[in-house]
């Protein structure tokens, strides 16, 4: 036995192109995330550096990366609509 | 430290509590289905399934044990709130519109949508289980500690009163309250946190932090008299016995028939005796706080700046900082933390909290608990690498969150509240530096337990703060515990027994089981709960993610993205992640501390197993997926997602 969504799903053109898009935004965090962790790992003490305002690279780059999450994610989110819009009104039509 | 009850504290958290439980029955009238019971039937708005997402996602390990664990080891503490925040890019890139395309009610429905295999059903359904109650162990944990200085309760009973409330909420109504609490939590949380960092920064930083009438122990320093490494005399106390523990020196010294310990501090040329804190439990029984009844209220609250720095000058006050302003200047200062060593002396059992003073530079970097820089080993930054991991892969993989894409109506609002959430959940991310630094600072800390720090914090700056923000920690641990033990439920009643085990069971019946199925749950979540006492619950979250990012997102990703994946690579992937990642946690240092033996001989040094579980799952898959290639002919392909695959599985 299948289990269907709790709410059925119109067919989504957009989908695949959508997903394209996840993956390569994925990959463009995952480049800087991982900057972070190899910094720390290979050297430490760039970490320490004085950056912007006082703040350390450490505390810049933290701070970076939850705003990058949120301005990226926003970005995503547009992005998607306009597919959405321009490739289901096609399969209206 | 000692707690006395506080009926303002108790006031707001009656009505809180009563909200709560108001509103789930309220709910409950309107439960009727299955589909409303796990997923809200699939109708709720998106903006409030985001808050809802950043409630149930902002649990006790978001507030208690970040807050905490930034107030003791500096910025290793934020590395969870980076970890936290990472974890949903990879949710809302590569999981969100897919699954909420294929899943009904739970994440074991989503992996099985494409197969019809008994062995994913069972294996997905006991992964939800083991990743949903290492998630509860920490929810628990910090319940009981909050309601210590709320209620000036046992730890235990908060443990049993969130458990009793939370089988009420779930029994009672199921998803549709469970998301309107956590979406009410989610706001106020936000909205406290806000004030309570405007607190901290318009207070500024002090060498004295006394707030209103809590004035700060001013910890005694005495030059001794030294005979080789040990102390002869020490100004007007007299000198009892004196213990090296990995080379640190502690000396126990008694005046007017109160016994003390002080730590031998030998940075400078001079050494000096420095007062520490204690919990000596004697071989009769009794325990002694700070040399005397734990009634005396001696066992003090610490957290201080020794030195404060302002634009190359030592300062004893800064007045208002902005918040820049705020993080450069503690990088500047040095900081006063409390460390802990344990020993015996006799046959007393003792824990001296001896005091660490740490530079700023050193507060603000990465190192003091996952040591990367210096002192650092190979095995400490691979444990490093692998908490990043798991909270980066982790997020996307818990249960009792991906059960959430599925109670909005359309893969847009599932898209939406997924932003909305993260923006939301960043934002608390970066007010959990300003609460947890402010902790660290302003004498309000616990050495028993750092997951109090915010709401300790919170209570120096008046007890109407501290009642709404405990009230609230509290009905945000209810709010995640719920969103878990439905998550748990949903696994035993949908998944293995009307799924595996084919227990024919009606709409009604099923609601039934999944409400039997979360007593039982939560009476497991208890016990747990008051096993695990005193640690940090961030710590034991990032436990929780590791499972999640090894045994269950290999199978998403295979399933979404690799056609040639198969249900036995899948199954395998799965049983590779819960086994090798709990046989790692299990023998870690830290579960040696728990066994009573001494950590240093664990069998290996990595207290975060995703490093190596994760890629062992992904092999799993990989292998056992090609070696199983004749299982595939029978599978809706998903990986080219197209228009007549999606009906075909929508009409299935």
């Amino acid at each position: 036995m299948h289990h269907g969504p709790a709410v059925e799903m119109g067919v989504d053109n957009a989908s695949k192109k959508k997903a394209k898009l996840g993956v390569r935004f994925f990959f463009l965090y995952l480049f800087f995330y991982a900057g972070f962790v190899a910094i720390g790992v290979l050297n430490y003490e760039l970490l320490s550096e004085e950056v912007v305002a006082g703040l350390n690279l450490a505390l810049f780059y933290g701070i970076g990366l939850i705003l990058f999450a949120v301005i990226l994610g926003i970005f995503y989110n547009n992005l998607c609509s306009r597919y959405e819009d321009e490739l289901n009104k096609e399969e209206k039509l | 430290m000692i707690y006395g009850i506080s009926y303002i504290a108790l006031f707001f958290f009656v009505v809180f509590v009563g909200l709560v439980l108001g509103l789930s029955f309220y709910f409950a009238r309107k439960t009727r289905s299955a589909s409303s019971y796990y997923a809200a039937g699939g109708q709720i708005h998106w903006a409030v399934n985001g808050i809802a997402f950043a409630g149930d996602y902002l649990s006790a390990a978001s507030f208690l044990g970040i807050c905490g664990m930034i107030a003791t080891f500096g910025f290793d503490g934020f590395l969870y709130s980076m970890g936290f925040l990472a974890g949903w890019i990879v949710a809302l890139f590569l999981i969100a519109e897919p699954l909420k395309r294929l899943g009904k009610y739970t994440f074991t429905d989503a992996l099985n949508s494409t197969f019809n295999s008994r062995a994913i059903t069972l294996t997905a359904a006991i992964s939800t289980l083991i990743v949903s109650i290492f998630y509860l162990i920490p929810q628990m944990v910090g319940a009981g500690d909050l309601v210590t200085p709320l209620l000036g309760l046992p730890h235990w009973v908060g443990v049993v009163l969130v458990g009793v409330v939370v089988i009420v909420i779930v029994a009672s109504a199921g998803m549709t309250s469970t998301t309107y609490v956590q979406f009410i939590k989610g706001g106020l949380l936000l909205l406290l946190s806000t004030v309570l960092t405007i607190y901290i920064l318009k207070n500024g930083l002090t060498l004295n932090p006394q707030h209103g009438k809590q004035q700060y122990h001013q910890f005694e320093q005495i030059i001794p008299q030294l005979a080789d490494t040990n102390v002869v005399a020490a100004g007007d106390w007299k000198v009892v016995s004196q213990q090296n523990v990995k080379g640190k020196t502690f000396v126990k010294l008694e005046k007017a028939g109160v016994n003390r310990w002080f730590y031998l501090s030998k940075k400078t040329e001079q050494p000096v005796l420095t007062e520490a804190l204690s919990i000596e439990k004697e071989a009769e029984g009794t325990t002694l706080y700070n040399g005397e009844p734990k009634a005396n209220a001696k066992f003090f609250p610490v957290g201080h700046l020794s030195r404060i720095v302002v634009d190359g000058k030592e300062v004893k006050e800064t007045g208002a900082l902005g918040p820049f302003e705020y993080l450069s200047t503690i990088e500047k200062s040095e900081v006063v933390r409390f460390s802990e060593a344990k020993f015996s002396d006799g046959n007393n059992k003792v824990s001296v909290y001896y005091q660490n003073p740490t530079s700023g530079k050193d507060f603000m970097l990465p190192g003091l608990k996952y040591k990367i820089g210096k002192g650092g080993t190979i095995w400490s930054r691979m444990d490093f690498i692998s908490l990043m991991l798991a909270l980066f892969l982790g997020t996307a993989a818990l249960p009792h969150i991906l059960i959430r894409y599925y109670t909005v109506k359309s893969q847009r609002d599932a898209r939406k509240s997924t932003i909305l959430a993260i923006a939301a959940i960043g934002a608390f991310y970066v007010l959990t530096l300003f609460m947890g630094l402010g902790a660290s600072v302003n004498g309000v800390l616990d050495v028993e337990s750092s997951n109090m720090a915010a709401p300790l914090l919170a209570r120096a700056f008046g007890v109407v703060l501290f009642s709404i923000i405990s009230a609230v920690a509290f009905a945000t641990i209810l709010g995640t515990v719920a969103g878990l033990i439905i998550a748990s439920s949903g696994a035993i009643a949908h998944d293995l027994m009307h799924n595996y085990f084919r227990v024919d069971l009606s709409d009604e019946k099923k609601v039934q089981a999944g409400k039997i199925s979360a007593f039982a749950v939560g009476i497991i979540a208890i016990a747990l709960g008051i096993a695990f006492k005193g640690m940090n619950v961030s710590f034991l979250v990032g436990w929780a993610f590791s499972i999640a990012a090894s045994a269950n997102l290999p199978a998403i990703l295979f399933l979404l993205f690799w056609k040639k994946t198969t249900a036995k690579g899948i199954a395998w992937s799965i049983v590779t992640g819960i086994v090798v990642s709990l046989a790692i946690i299990l023998t870690s240092p830290t579960m040696w501390d728990k066994y009573g033996l001494d950590p240093a001989n664990a069998i290996h040094k990595l207290d975060n197993p995703a490093v190596i579980s994760f890629p062992l799952a992904i092999i799993a898959a990989y292998l056992v997926s090609l070696a199983t290639q004749k299982d595939n002919s029978t599978k809706i392909d998903l990986t080219e997602l197209k228009p007549e695959n999606r009906k075909k599985i929508v009409s299935t």
